[in-house]
């Protein structure tokens, strides 16, 4: 630096918060909110498509208060969640063992791989149809699609990650004595907990989907079913109230998912 | 074995301008009575990979008896199959040719008997430091008791009574590899294999692990089979060096070091400099670098081959 030259002083880059970002999320939700009301008000759009959001919090008041066709609205969520995570349960104790032997053991992936290939791709919707026939359509439909919708992510994600377990940890692990069951319930299952908790929430967001479709095919009950039984009666603000449920049911669940992940798996985040 | 009883074995002092003959004899005698007990034997062990065009020999016909209480140091250029032989010790790679006698067995598949030590501390990372040292415990179905015993003897060994509740990553790269030591001990292996296990580690934090694992060894007399590729660290672990060439991977050199540091007498500082230790470490540089030519092509070999056998059960 030359004599007498005078150093700019230096930007320093503010490191902010989380209460930061937070504040720039519900200024964003809250314009969104604002233009909705603004355009509902002026009536820029017809209320039958756009509602007013007072119109859609009086419908949501009064489905919490006096329920939805003969049910109360914790009765149409809980038979929403029910299906989900019956349909969940039976997912991880067979997608997550079996993906995680598959990853580890070829043989045994050559005979499930060609299945879960064919079926992966195909829209749960497809094969719904066949599914009310051998099954009625009673609640067993609809978990076993959703099973079906869920099983072949979360199935994958056990492949992989029983695959990345690294050499030398499970080479260590034989060599403190670790070895049949004990290698897959000690070592292998615990280094992919993190790939298999990051996979269930793909599994949820799926089976959550499909959840909503098979409700608005075949249902009395469910959240679902309330968007489809509203549409029939031209009721845009129960429709949209059900959806800012399901949307915030999807919310929640995800953030258990994320709590989870960082409560099992603290040393990922580090 | 005792110290004094090395003398034969060594390479005449100041004459570490020359080449030592190798003397392999006067060792194997040394070790022949632990053999029985614990003693590790290896047993024409040669290593060849299929390549398309050509077979690659990795490891040729290495002999080496092993005390039960040894330390060895294992120097050679990269390639010349340290890491392999590790590996066939270990039981993650299957000799060519050859065999691995432990106290009279085969030994054929990893387990608790040889304790390994990666490069990198390799704890399981959700475990907190008292339960991975426990692991190897519990995997020989040990009492309750006798775990929590053994735990907090080897996390008092390895200077971690106060870190026991932690995981892994709350911690820095020498407490980790002290860690991951007392897990291997923590067994009661016969053998410890140790792979560069201070390579990753900065300067000072690796002077005093190697503090620590003598002061570990003098206190357990386990048997250690140490690779490195620093001969520094190899002159003051190794109570008995051994130096390899590659193309094929052999032994070339195998002698008791004659600047062993027996414990509290002298500092790792003034062992560096004292003249012996310079020459000879002038020495065993230009050994290693006499072989350390055309040594990378079985390197890449031997590291994709021990790949393939260990990524599937």
């Amino acid at each position: 630096m030359p004599v007498g030259a005078q150093r700019k002083p230096r930007k320093r880059k503010k490191t902010r918060g989380n209460a930061f970002y937070l504040g720039i999320s519900a200024v964003s939700v809250g314009a969104v909110l604002t233009l909705w009301w603004i355009a509902s008000r002026n009536a820029w759009v017809n209320p039958l498509f756009l509602p007013t959001p007072a119109d859609v919090w009086y419908a949501f008041a009064d489905i919490a208060k006096e329920g939805y066709k003969g049910s109360s609205l914790p009765a149409h969520i809980a038979a929403s969640l029910r299906r989900i995570f019956i349909a969940l349960a039976f997912i991880f104790v067979t997608a997550v063992p079996l993906g995680i032997i598959c990853g580890r053991i070829r043989w045994i992936q050559a005979i499930f791989d060609p299945f879960v290939e064919f079926y992966r791709p195909l829209p749960p919707l497809a094969y719904y149809s066949l599914l009310v026939l051998w099954f009625g359509i009673q609640d067993t439909s609809k978990i076993v699609l959703l099973f079906l919708s869920g099983f072949a992510p979360l199935f994958i994600a056990a492949v992989h990650s029983s695959r990345r377990v690294p050499v030398d940890r499970f080479n260590g692990a034989k060599s403190l004595g670790a070895k049949g069951w004990r290698l897959y319930v000690y070592v292998i299952f615990p280094s992919c907990l993190p790939d298999l908790l990051t996979g269930l929430r793909t599994t949820v967001g799926i089976t959550y989907a499909t959840l909503v479709a098979a409700e608005m095919i075949a249902a009395v009950s469910g959240v679902g079913w309330m968007v489809l039984d509203a549409s029939k009666y031209l009721r845009s603000d129960i429709i949209y109230a059900a959806i800012i449920i399901m949307g915030v049911i999807a919310i929640l669940i995800d953030t258990a998912l994320r709590l989870l992940i960082k409560r099992v798996s603290p040393w990922v985040e580090s | 074995m005792t110290v004094e009883g090395t003398s034969a074995s060594m390479p005449p002092r100041g004459a570490w301008t020359s080449a030592p003959s190798v003397d392999r004899s006067s060792v194997t005698t040394e070790t022949e009575g632990a053999e029985g007990a614990e003693g590790i034997k290896l047993d024409g062990i040669s290593l060849t990979y299929n390549q398309r065009r050509s077979p690659v020999h990795a490891l040729k016909g290495i002999d080496l008896d092993l005390a039960s209480d040894d330390f060895v140091c294992v120097l050679g250029p990269s390639g010349c199959g340290k890491s392999s032989l590790l590996n066939i010790i270990a039981g993650y790679l299957e000799p060519t040719e050859g065999s691995v006698w432990i106290g009279g067995t085969e030994h054929i598949e990893p387990n608790a008997q040889v304790g390994v030590v990666f490069q990198h501390a390799n704890l399981f990372p959700w475990l907190t430091i008292a339960k991975n040292i426990e692991f190897g415990v519990k995997m020989a179905r040990l009492p309750r008791e006798e775990r929590k015993r053994r735990v907090d003897a080897y996390l008092e060994l390895v200077g971690l009574s106060h870190a026991g509740s932690q995981l892994p990553h709350q911690l820095s790269g020498g407490m980790k590899q002290r860690a991951a030591i007392a897990r291997t001990l923590a067994t009661d292996p016969s053998i410890v294999l140790m792979d560069e296990p201070f390579s990753a580690l900065d300067a000072l934090t690796r002077e005093s692990m190697q503090l620590h694992l003598r002061s570990i060894w003098q206190k357990t007399r386990k048997c250690i089979f140490f690779i490195t590729h620093d001969v520094d660290e190899a002159l003051l672990l190794g109570r008995r060096i051994v130096i390899m060439h590659p193309n094929p991977g052999c032994i070339v050199q195998d002698f008791m070091n004659p600047v062993f540091v027996p414990e509290g007498e002298v500092s790792f500082s003034d062992a560096r400099a004292g003249k012996e230790f310079v020459e000879l470490r002038r020495f065993l540089i230009a050994q290693i670098a006499v072989g350390s030519e055309s040594g990378s092509e079985i390197e890449n070999v031997s590291r994709s081959g021990a790949d393939k056998r260990t990524a599937l059960l």
